[in-house]
This record gives structure tokens, sequence and C-alpha cells, in this order.
């Protein structure tokens, strides 16, 4: 079997400088998202970009895009400035980057294969035989050879994000980005998620730019962090230099997930102090031993 | 000051780390997009009104930039038109028998009067095809049609479908606007036609069992008074009316916004903003049909 697909070293190629940098961005709607973010990633590097709900990490993704513009800073793309390309000009620049939206955007009047097929047939000049054993090669690297013909309507969640992983792949962009790729997925599935892209990158040598809340993933597929808290980028580095910070927000943000019951005591416990205060009858102990009772608070 | 202890460990996260905000340019920027957007908000949704007229028109200079760069997604526009023409085929023979059928009934005891019901014929079927089959059925697909697009990009843009075209560089506005309306300018002027026919069958069938008129007596009563300077206009116009349908329908879904929410809200802006472009184009339409080909 032929291998359409070219296998690079993502190691070797990751001394060769920045392949985008991002540069004092910042961007609005009804109020500031980004403020003077800058972040970049090297060849063949994965950056995790991490933070809360709503603190711009897929306006950032969309900026690098050119799908939003920024209210200032600059965005290098391969020495481009992406902000500053024409409309021709940011097509091709597209066509070298791949983009996991968060709920797959899988198109949903086409088969998987014919999602595949679409990017293949707009980009390339390969004959219908060629393209289709470069669909079943991307499907079978994300364990999808069996879907094919099938609607997107029919994949599960993690069905639908390992295609979606595989129509990004199938022009082999020098750079993925990851929005929320195991969001709404169960741990497992998302454990696998994780791990495929790991293998992804290292096989195919891709820049990534991981955008997540869910640090399992960060740790596993990241080589660097950046994290956002209300537009601001508080931190920047390697991930395990993450765990001796001395950042209140980031201490907080890591506690959040870790697995420990500590924060459900402190969360009960201050909701029987307001339970004792209303109702002086009642005791915080009471109420802490006596598990049953369901009464709001 | 209860409630405040309660919240204290939820909140400490957001609250804890909140830099100085004092030399930011972006939040100056964000004021001045509110104060845009407050100046904006005239009484009477005129600003809205002009905003989107402005985008439709933006949308239609590119419909144009785009029909004059082949190659045309031809697959594309063969499903729209089976989607848009096709499907509404039952709907269109409802609406054409009846329209005939009803004009008939409506204008007999009049005609009666003058004892011109000879004339019956010749009447509807000029009313039918110069302006009722024409226009109704516009308005009619527009709701049907025009709502449908809407809806179907409206979701589109809703799950990043259409965010997923732009990034791979597909270019959305080829394969999703100008294929669907295409689709629309060349289905509506066929289903015009169509409702015409069945139009002076429905107006057949009533004289039949009012006055037992043969269809032989029926046809040549119609072709002896019909022109094609009756027939051309109409169908003509359906070309326009086409355009507007796929044009509004694609633009607000095309530009929707606010999830399922907005899903809904575009289809029912297409379905509304489509008939009135339709209903006021018609009297430009009616004027320029009168001038060129006068009664």
């Amino acid at each position: 079997m032929i291998h359409l697909f070219h296998k690079t070293n993502a190691e070797g190629e990751r001394a060769s400088g920045p392949l985008l940098r991002v540069e004092h961005v910042s961007k609005a709607f009804d109020k500031p998202v980004l403020r003077d973010v800058s972040i970049h990633v090297d060849k063949g590097e994965t950056l995790a970009v991490l933070g809360k709900s709503g603190t711009g990490k897929s306006v950032l993704l969309k900026l690098i895009v050119g799908l939003l513009q920024p209210e200032s800073g600059e965005i290098f793309y391969k020495d481009k400035e992406v902000t500053k390309l024409n409309e021709e000009e940011l097509m091709e620049l597209r066509g070298s980057i791949g983009f996991l939206f968060q709920g797959s955007a899988l198109f949903d009047s086409m088969t998987v294969g014919e999602n595949l097929d679409l990017f293949l047939t707009k980009h390339t000049d390969m004959e219908p035989e060629d393209r289709e054993q470069k669909i079943v090669e991307a499907l079978n690297m994300v364990n999808l050879k069996d879907a094919v013909d099938k609607m997107p309507s029919e994949l599960s969640g993690g069905m639908k994000k390992r295609a979606g992983l595989a129509r990004s792949i199938v022009l082999e962009p020098e750079l993925m980005l990851y929005d929320e790729p195991t969001t709404g997925l169960d741990p497992l599935t998302a454990a696998s998620i994780a791990e495929l892209i790991l293998t992804l990158q290292r096989r195919l040598g891709i820049a990534s730019i991981v955008v997540t809340h869910d640090l399992p993933t960060a740790f596993t597929v990241a080589d660097r962090a950046v994290v956002l808290n209300e537009g601001y980028a508080v931190f920047e580095g390697d991930l395990d230099t993450l765990h001796d910070t001395t950042d209140e927000f980031l201490r907080d943000y890591l506690s959040a997930s870790r697995l420990d019951r500590s924060r459900r005591e402190r969360i009960l416990a201050a909701r029987d102090n307001v339970r004792a205060a209303n109702q002086p009858g009642i005791t915080g102990k009471q109420t802490k031993t006596t598990g049953k009772q369901t009464s709001p608070a | 000051m209860a409630q405040q202890e309660l919240e204290a460990p939820l909140t400490r996260e957001s609250d804890s780390h909140t830099p100085d905000k004092s030399d930011d340019n972006s939040s100056s920027v964000a004021e001045l997009h509110d104060q845009i957007t407050e100046g904006m908000r005239v009484p009477g949704g005129w600003a809205s009104t002009f905003i989107l007229l402005g985008g439709l028109w933006e949308f239609s200079v590119r419909f144009v930039k785009t029909f004059a760069r082949p190659p045309y997604e031809f697959r594309e526009i063969i499903r729209q038109l089976f989607a848009i023409g096709y499907r509404s085929i039952s709907l269109i023979t409802v609406v054409g028998v009846v329209i005939g059928a009803v004009l008939t009934m409506q204008s007999r005891p009049t005609m009666a009067k003058f004892g011109a019901e000879a004339f019956i014929p010749a009447m509807v079927s000029i009313s039918i095809m110069r302006e009722l089959a024409p226009v109704l059925i516009s308005i009619i697909l527009g709701g049907r049609v025009g709502a449908g697009i809407g809806a179907e990009l409206g979701s589109m843009r809703a799950t990043e479908q259409i965010d997923a075209m732009d990034v791979a560089a597909l270019d959305p506005y080829k394969l999703l606007v100008f294929t669907r309306v295409i689709a629309c300018m060349i289905a509506l002027p066929i289903l015009c036609i169509y409702a015409d026919l069945l139009g002076l069958l429905g107006s057949w069938l009533v004289e039949k069992l009012d006055s037992g008129m043969s269809v032989s007596l029926f046809i040549n009563s119609v072709t002896a008074s019909v022109e094609f300077s009756d027939f051309l206009p109409g169908v003509a116009k359906t070309i326009f009316f086409g355009f507007v349908i796929g044009i509004v329908g694609c633009y607000e879904g095309y530009n929707s916004s606010g999830g399922t929410e907005g899903v809904g809200k575009s289809a029912t802006d297409a379905a509304v903003t489509s008939s009135l472009i339709i209903i006021v184009l018609d009297v430009l339409f009616v004027k320029i049909s009168l001038m060129l080909w006068p009664l």
C-alpha cells in the first residue's frame, strides 16, 4: 500500500524557528476579550491554551485563521502578516492550516467520506482512486475506517471528533488548531482523543495549538502552555512549572481540576453556615451528617 | 452577608487575578463600539433596516462577482434545484388550481350581471399570467424556500460548518449561497409556468361545472385573448423574485447569530423580508411591463 501521508520527525523539525507569532493582540466584542496577548508556536511544537470558559481562547484561534480581525496587534504565520492578507492570500494560508472545531463541524448533508473528499477535491488535483486511498488512510489514522459511508448524525460524540480530526489532517496541514477537542466527552474517550492527537503530531510533525480547559488533555499533548485569565496571558511556559506557580488564579485553576473531596467539603461547610445563620434551630453539623436532607439553602 | 459567605469560596477564582485595567487600549475600543451601537438604536429600527439593505446589496454584488468567475458548482446547483423546485411541486399544484378556480368562481356573478360570461376565460387567464401566479407563488415560495434556506444556513452557522468551510478555504459563499440563488432563479420561472397552466386548469374545471364549457372552447377563448406580452412579463419577473428569495434567505442564514434562537429568527426574517421585497418590487415591474407592453 502506498502511503500518501508524509511522515516527519517532529523533534528534528522543531528548532527551525517560530511558525506562528501572535504579538500584542487585543480583541473586544461587547467587552474586551483578549488584551495584549502574545504567543508563538515553533514548527512541530504543541502549545496548549488554557483558561476558563469565555476568556477568549477560541477567539484567539479564529484570529489566527483570519475569521476575526483583532483591534490591535499583529499575527505572523510563516512571516506573513495574517491581518494584512487579501482574500486570495488568506485562502492560500488557510489551505495549510487544519482546524478541529469544538462541535467537529462536519457537513451534515454529506457522509464522512464525502466530507474528506470535498477538501481533497478543492485543494488537490488527485485522481479519484488516490483521493479514495487517502481518505481511507486518514480514517485509519483515527481508527474510523468503517465510518466512511456514515452520515455525521449516525456518529457518537467521540466518533465525530475523530472524523473531524481526519478531515483536518487529510490535507497534511503545517499547523493544527484544536478548539476544545475533548469537551463533552467522557474521560476515557477524552483520553483516547488526546492520545490520538499526540500520536498524529509525532507521526506527521504538525505544529499545534490546543485550546482546552481540560488539564489532563493539555498535560498529555502539549509541550508548552499559555493560560488566559480575563483576556490576559497570565502564564506562559513549560507545563511542569505550572505546579510551582504562586499565582492565586493558577493555583485555584489547578486545584479545581484535582480529584479530591476537599472542595466539596468547603462548599458544603459554607452552605451549612448560611443555613445556620438563616435558621438558628439548624446547625451546620446536623446538615452535614444527615446527607439525605434536600431542602435548598 | 450570609449569601456573601456562601459565594466566597466559589467566586474567589474569578476575582483573584484582576490585572490593572488603567492602561488598557482594548477597553476604550469596546467603549467606542458601545457608543456606536448605542447611536444606531434609532426609534423604529431604521438602523437595522439600513443595515439589512446594505448587507443585501453587498451580498448581491458578491453574487454578480461570483457569477463572473466560473467554474460553478453544477452538482450542488442540481441538488438545490431538486430541493427547491421539485419539492415545491405539490404545493404549487394546489396553489395553481385554487387560484384559477377561485378567481373564476368570484368573477362569474359580476360578469353575469353584464352578460359577459364568455369573457371569463380571457379575464382569468390574463390575471393569472400577468399577476396572480407570479406574485402568489413567489410569496408562498418565499415562505417555504426562503425560510428553509435561512434555517439551513443558520444551523450551519450555529454548528460552525460555515466557519469550517471558511477555514478550509472552500469558499462557502460560492458553495452555499451562489448555488441556492441560481437554483431559485431557475426554479421560480419554471414553477410559474406550471402554476399558469394549473390556474387555467382550475378555471376550466369551474367553468365546466358551472356552464358545461368544453375544453376546446375554453382553450380557444384563452388563446384568442392572451398574447405573448401577457405571459412573458409574469414569467420574467419571477427570475428576479427567485433572486430575492435566494439572496434574502441566504443572507439571513449566513449572518445568523445567537445559536438555535438565531436559526428560528433567520427563518422568520427570511420569509418576511423576501415577501415584503417581492411585493414592493412587483409595483416597479408592473410599471415597467405596462410601459413595454401596454394593455
